[in-house]
This record gives structure tokens, C-alpha cells and sequence, in this order.
């Protein structure tokens, strides 16, 4: 009990959530909208072409962001699998639940926009190498997820089986970000995130950032929205949620 | 914490670790299947398979490449800043070959290595400048080669 904050323990109560959620949903929806507005401005229009690459490169920025997120949107949604597993919170599995479309989403969105500067760039749609290889089983990691937890009806049994897949496939994380490290891969090794300064000018950093960020928000807004549909499905004998749908239709 | 409760999170932890400790063995164990590709240094030194399909890594040495004016045919040289070996290829090339730049070729080990090649593969590296940024550093490399030349 005294682990989790006494906040978040109201929070973890449906009705409270589905309201916090809302509020929350609009915001950082309205904020992602403005971020990628900026974001795909600065680097489509405003940045400069790449000195080997030209007008090619500027895939990066929906490239590399969406990359980030599939990486960063597993380990939310495992953490949330994780302590709805242990703590049996219901909201925590439904955040999870909602993650794994999202991620998904990402992932496929990496993966695609990488093809298609492969082609031009290497020379190849796709090679076999580590990086790739490790993302592409990221992605049926989430659908893995999505078929597990849509197959078993009762939802506190799916909750613990989805769960135990996410804490297993944590394991993928960090394989996908050292691969270009550990092993020879064709696809380049890290440019923002190295220990030393990032070996990419500053003019294409900040709208690389600025669509990172936009991203963010954007998955904050989605995965709330999609959670919320999932409280009220789950709570659609009680009392708050029949009042809610009968005051809002006239 | 209720007992329940940590058995459960004790749960979660030994999940992890144990599928970590699995999959560093694994990854250990075929460490060398999962590299792309073969070193310079590793074909000089035989470690390459003569009887299949390779993939070769390294840099294009300067001034080693040579096309043939009547075909597609291309003879360059790959390295490692160690050792260096013969690539023979016929077809288009990726918008990233030059010479400098880091690239795969996939082929057969001739007898005398050389390489047929089949396939070239761009490597691109991390760095991100716009072309300012690159004239800049080139100038101001040859200044520091000019410089060094004058003592």
C-alpha cells in the first residue's frame, strides 16, 4: 500500500479516471496537433538537406521519432501490464490494453518509413541485419499482445497471460537499441542518444526533437482516449455509467 | 505489501531476469551467425566461407574503384583500415557508393579473393550536416593539410 502514492490510488477508482482522462486526452491532443504543425514545417521546409543524402534524409523525422516510440511506448506498456499484474489495479490493464494499438502503430510506422529510404539509400527495401530483424519482432510482440488479450474472455485472466508476454518481451528493448553495437548491422549506429555530443548538426536536431516530442503527446492523448473507452466498457452495469450515457443523449 | 502482492512482484522480477539470462545465452551462443557481415580482416584471414553466398563489410579505398567504359562492370577495392580486399560487381549502384563510404556487397569468395559480387549495399554513417556544414569541415581539413605541408 504505502508504494503507491495516495493520488494515484484515487485515480485507480473508474470514475475518477474516466473524467482525469478526458480533460487530459484534449490537452495533449491539442498540443501534439501544434508540435507536429511546427515540427513538420522546421524540418520539411526550414531545415537543410543532408550534405551525403539530400531531401532523402528529411524521412528521419517521422522515421527516427516513430523508432523512439516504439521502444519508449513498450516499456510504458509493460510497466502497466506489470503493476496492473501485481497490484491488481484495473486501470493500470486498461492503460496497458490501450498501449499495445498505439505501439503497434509506431512500430509498423518505423519500419515502413525505413523501407522506403532503404530502397534509395542502401540500396534494399530490407536486409536481415539485427536492427531490423529485432524491430520487426517488436511488432509481433504487440500483436502477440493484442491476439492474447482479445482471445481470453475473462479480463482479470487475460490481464495476468498479457502481462507475462509484455514482461517477457521487455527483453527485445534493449537488444533493438545496442544491436547496431553489438553487432555488425547495416543500418547506422546511434546519432542523438551516444554518450558523447550527438553527431547530427542542430538545425536538423531541433525539429528531429520537436516531432519526438509531438509524438509523445500524441500517444498520451490516443492511449487515454482509448482507455477510457475501455473503463466504460467494463463498467457498464454501474450506476455512474448509465447516468453518464442517459445525461448526455437527451 | 500484502504477501500476495510481493509474490507477484517477485513474480514479475524473476520473469524478467530469466528470460534476460536466456536470451544473452542464446544471442552469445550465436553471435557470430547474427553479424551481417564479414570484416576484411576476417575474409584475409580465412574465417569466410568459400562454398556459399558472404556478405562483406567496409570502406571503398580511395581512388580503387574502376568502371568499365563498354558495361555496368565495377572493380573496387573494400577495407578496414587494416587489410583489403578485391570486389568485382556488375549492375546499379546505390545513390551512397563512393569512394570513403562504408558499404555491404554480397557474393561469392572467388578462389583468389576476390569477391563477385551480386548485390552492393550502402552503409550510411550517423552523421547529419547540411552541405555548408560538410564544406566547411572539408576546407578546413585541406587548410590543416596545407598548414602541415608548410612545416
Amino acid at each position: 500500500m504505502s508504494i503507491i502514492p495516495n493520488w494515484l490510488h484515487r485515480l485507480s477508482s473508474p470514475r475518477n479516471f474516466y473524467r482525469f482522462a478526458g480533460t487530459v486526452s484534449d490537452w495533449c491532443g491539442w498540443i501534439a496537433l501544434v508540435l507536429i504543425a511546427i515540427g513538420l514545417y522546421y524540418g520539411l521546409v526550414n531545415s537543410p538537406p543532408d550534405y551525403q543524402q539530400g531531401d532523402s534524409a528529411r524521412i528521419m523525422y517521422i522515421h527516427v521519432p516513430a523508432a523512439w516510440m516504439s521502444m519508449f511506448v513498450y516499456m510504458v506498456m509493460a510497466g502497466a501490464a506489470a503493476v496492473g499484474m501485481i497490484w491488481r489495479i484495473k486501470a493500470a490493464s486498461a492503460f496497458a490494453n490501450a498501449s499495445a494499438p498505439v505501439g503497434a502503430m509506431f512500430t509498423a510506422m518505423a519500419l515502413a518509413t525505413g523501407m522506403l529510404w532503404g530502397k534509395p539509400m542502401w540500396g534494399t527495401y530490407w536486409v536481415w541485419d539485427a536492427r531490423l530483424t529485432s524491430e520487426l519482432i517488436l511488432l509481433f510482440l504487440y500483436l502477440g499482445y493484442m491476439a492474447l488479450q482479445s482471445a481470453i474472455e475473462d479480463r482479470d485472466t487475460a490481464a495476468r497471460a498479457t502481462a507475462i508476454l509484455a514482461l517477457v518481451g521487455v527483453v527485445n528493448i534493449p537488444i533493438i537499441h545496442y544491436s547496431v553495437e553489438w553487432w555488425n548491422t547495416l543500418h547506422q549506429g546511434a546519432t542523438v542518444s551516444k554518450m558523447d555530443k550527438p553527431s547530427i548538426h542542430i538545425s536538423m536536431l531541433i525539429p528531429l526533437l520537436i516531432m519526438a516530442l509531438a509524438f509523445k503527446f500524441y500517444y498520451f492523448s490516443n492511449v487515454l482516449r482509448r482507455a477510457r473507452c475501455e473503463v466504460l466498457e467494463r463498467e457498464k452495469d454501474k450506476s455512474w455509467v448509465q447516468e453518464l450515457v442517459r445525461g448526455e443523449q437527451p | 505489501m500484502r504477501p500476495k502482492q510481493r509474490n507477484r512482484l517477485i513474480l514479475a522480477i524473476v520473469i524478467v531476469l530469466f528470460v534476460a539470462v536466456s536470451a544473452a545465452l542464446a544471442l552469445t551462443a550465436l553471435n557470430k551467425n547474427i553479424n551481417l557481415f564479414y570484416s576484411p580482416t576476417m575474409i584475409v584471414h580465412g574465417e569466410a566461407p568459400h562454398d556459399r553466398v558472404i556478405r562483406a563489410g567496409g570502406m571503398v579505398s580511395e581512388g580503387s574503384v574502376q568502371r568499365d567504359p563498354d558495361s555496368l562492370q565495377i572493380t573496387f577495392k573494400l577495407n578496414d583500415k587494416v587489410n583489403e580486399i578485391t570486389v568485382k560487381y556488375t549492375g546499379i549502384l546505390p545513390d551512397l557508393f563512393r569512394e570513403g563510404q562504408g558499404i555491404i556487397v554480397q557474393g561469392k569468395l572467388a578462389p583468389d579473393g576476390t569477391i563477385m559480387a551480386t548485390e552492393v549495399l550502402a552503409k550510411h554513417d550517423e552523421n547529419y550536416m547540411p552541405p555548408e556544414v560538410e564544406h566547411a569541415l572539408e576546407t578546413a581539413k585541406q587548410m590543416g593539410v596545407a598548414n602541415t605541408k608548410k612545416d
